[in-house]
């Protein structure tokens, strides 16, 4: 077996009965097709990270698969950002030059580049213009990670002319499916069950990080892993553990980050503090962006996971929590409720009372909470994990150029 | 003898850009979406969910139920499930009709307030052979244990509704080949909508036991 099988080997026991197969059988159906990934980073963001994981695993699959990355000025970054807080609905103010820039860095980019592929996937809306230098025949897709369901509507209009020309477009949520010619796809986003963020940590290193950040174990621990920020309504999750621990005594931690280069994080962890300072119960964790692990081993130590999101785009805290087979009590919002099935894999709610109520209730019926943890962690083993991700794909992939 | 070839499937998602947030707008789109649609709301869950069942069997109900909150109409429509002789106009048929007298009866229009929208999608279904095959009734019940969930979907389902053959792959050959008649029939009477896809094969290879002897 060579290195590059090996890849995809290690999934066996992870995936789903069957899937590592299938995704060889499918790859069957692609061989000698070729495969090209463009986004605008290599390193830092949710998409750079999951093509690091994905590409190596279409290659394992002999698929001839690879990434190129645009190269921006920072005007050109700037009308970028601008697209994208647009996209998520914030208003913009975006001038002619900044349109004529990106233009410019599209063109540029897509003449420099090697775009020959039988199939390009074409993330976000950075390089979405290179559509315009696709080869022939070619089958390009563009996917977009990003929360489109309210867009601004000039800047939609501007995107929209290249997206129109794609062969498809695949959204991850049905919520941010667009009026298009194009047809659009549904995609999930997943979760790589061998990361560092992921894998399977032993009883002594789960409590290795407890130790190191001075959390005893004596007590049940409730957490949120999410940055500070208000819709993440840390604030609100503070109000619900209060509540509930007038019933069940508790500990609550709080792990975030992008307190560092946010303003408005640094304002609601300084706000989280001032809610938190006389309890000694709480704790609060700023973490560095790569706390994969320390995230990992507070997960695995929890005996409850919120995610009380009041505004969310897919939210994979969700399905990293019930990788470890907890039980998640998430807010009724985005794609947290096609994660959580209400009463079988977690809970939803819409208030800070209902979350106090669901913590209360899985506290002290733990055989409940037990079970639905091992629900949520085969509910994710089959819908939201990296393999998963690979079938869509391919299967795209097949349907697009009709093997 | 013809084996039994076991094919799975994988579903393409596609968004039909198409929401409802009531039930008259809903209604206005069950009439006027593709046959397709109809079909994957009738039956998504299944593949998505092949171990969990559902509070109702169908996106529909589930739909009304949960994010509208309306569990009366939520249970009307949990009534129809597209067994036996039905096609798929009938069930969207009987979709209208159930929603049109609810509609009528309450004279208000219910909708979301805290919940999702439903959004209208459908799929393509690409199949994917297993390289599992059986030529007897215990090679058949063995392999059911292993086969992935995907080929139940799409030896019962899909073999009846979008290939339109009126019973599931399963009941021909066990019937035509086996010449096992009354565990064909009693397959086919499994009310399938009932179960999911992991309950559906347990169903299943207790059928095949019971056939067997053992």
């Amino acid at each position: 077996m060579s290195g590059q099988e090996r890849t995809l080997e290690l999934y066996r026991g992870v995936a789903p009965a069957g899937t590592v197969d299938l995704l060889y059988r499918l790859a069957d159906r692609l061989k000698g097709k070729s495969l090209l990934h463009v986004n605008s980073t290599r390193w830092g963001g949710g998409v750079a990270e999951m093509l690091h994981r994905l590409v190596p695993l279409f290659v394992s699959l002999g698929i001839n698969t690879r990434w190129e990355v645009l190269e921006g000025t920072p005007l050109f970054y700037k009308v970028t950002k601008s697209f994208h807080n647009a996209l998520q609905g914030d208003a913009q103010n975006i001038t002619d030059e900044m349109y004529k820039e990106y233009v410019r860095v599209n063109k540029q980019n897509a003449q420099k580049l090697d775009l020959n592929a039988d199939v390009a996937i074409i993330h976000d809306p950075q390089p979405a213009a290179f559509i315009s230098q696709k080869p022939r025949n070619a089958k390009w897709l563009w996917r977009c990670h990003i929360d489109a369901s309210r867009p601004q509507r000039k800047v939609w209009q501007f995107l929209s002319k290249y997206v129109e020309k794609y062969n498809g477009a695949i959204f991850s949520l049905p919520g941010f499916a667009q009026k298009l010619k194009a047809p659009q796809y549904l995609m999930y986003p997943s979760i790589d069950p061998l990361s560092d963020k992921n894998k399977d940590l032993g009883p002594e290193e789960v409590q290795a990080v407890l130790r190191r950040f001075e959390i005893p174990t004596d007590k049940p621990i409730i957490l949120q892993v999410s940055r500070f920020d208000r819709f993440k309504d840390p604030i609100g999750v503070i109000k619900a553990y209060q509540m509930a621990k007038k019933y069940n005594d508790c500990y609550l931690v709080l792990a975030g980050g992008g307190a560092a280069d946010d303003p408005e994080g640094a304002q609601v962890l300084q706000e989280v503090r001032d809610a938190a300072a006389k309890d000694k119960d709480m704790f609060i964790l700023d973490l560095p962006a790569d706390s994969n692990i320390e995230i990992n081993a507070l997960q695995r130590a929890a005996a409850v996971i919120l995610q009380k999101s009041l505004k969310e785009g897919f939210g994979l805290t969700v399905s990293e929590a019930m990788w470890k087979g907890k039980p998640v009590i998430g807010g009724f919002v985005g794609g947290i409720t096609a994660q959580i099935m209400y009463g079988a894999t977690g809970y939803t709610v819409n208030s800070v009372e209902g979350c106090a109520y669901q913590i209360r209730y899985l506290l002290n019926n733990p055989d409940s909470a037990n079970r639905m943890g091992a629900a949520a962690k085969e509910f994710t083993r089959r819908n939201f994990l990296i393999t998963r991700h690979l079938v869509d794909y391919l299967s795209l992939m097949i349907a697009n150029i009709g093997v | 003898m013809k084996s039994f070839l076991f094919t799975g499937c994988i579903e393409i998602k596609e968004l039909l850009g198409k929401k409802a947030d009531n039930e008259a707008k809903l209604m206005e789109l069950i009439e006027e979406v593709p046959v397709d649609s109809i079909y994957y709301h009738m039956h998504s869950y299944f593949l998505h969910h092949s171990y969990i069942v559902e509070p109702f069997p169908h996106d529909f109900a589930n739909w009304v139920a949960i994010q509208v909150r309306d569990k009366v109409l939520g249970e009307k429509l949990s009534a129809i499930t597209p067994w036996r002789n039905k096609n798929l106009e009938d069930i969207r048929n009987e979709l209208i009709e159930i929603i049109d007298q609810h509609l009528s009866d309450i004279r208000i229009v219910p909708g979301v307030i805290y919940g999702h929208p439903f959004y209208f999608m459908k799929s393509r279904i690409i199949e994917v052979p297993t390289g599992l095959s059986a030529s007897s009734l215990g090679e058949f019940r063995d392999i059911l244990k292993v086969v992935e969930a995907s080929a139940i979907y799409n030896h019962i389902f899909e073999a009846r509704f979008r290939v339109k053959k009126g019973k599931s792959d399963f009941a021909f050959w066990l019937d035509d080949e086996i010449k096992a008649h009354d565990l064909a029939e009693k397959i086919d009477m499994i009310d399938a909508y009932m179960y999911s896809l992991e309950g559906l094969r347990a169903k299943l290879i207790s059928l095949c036991n019971k056939a067997l002897g053992e």
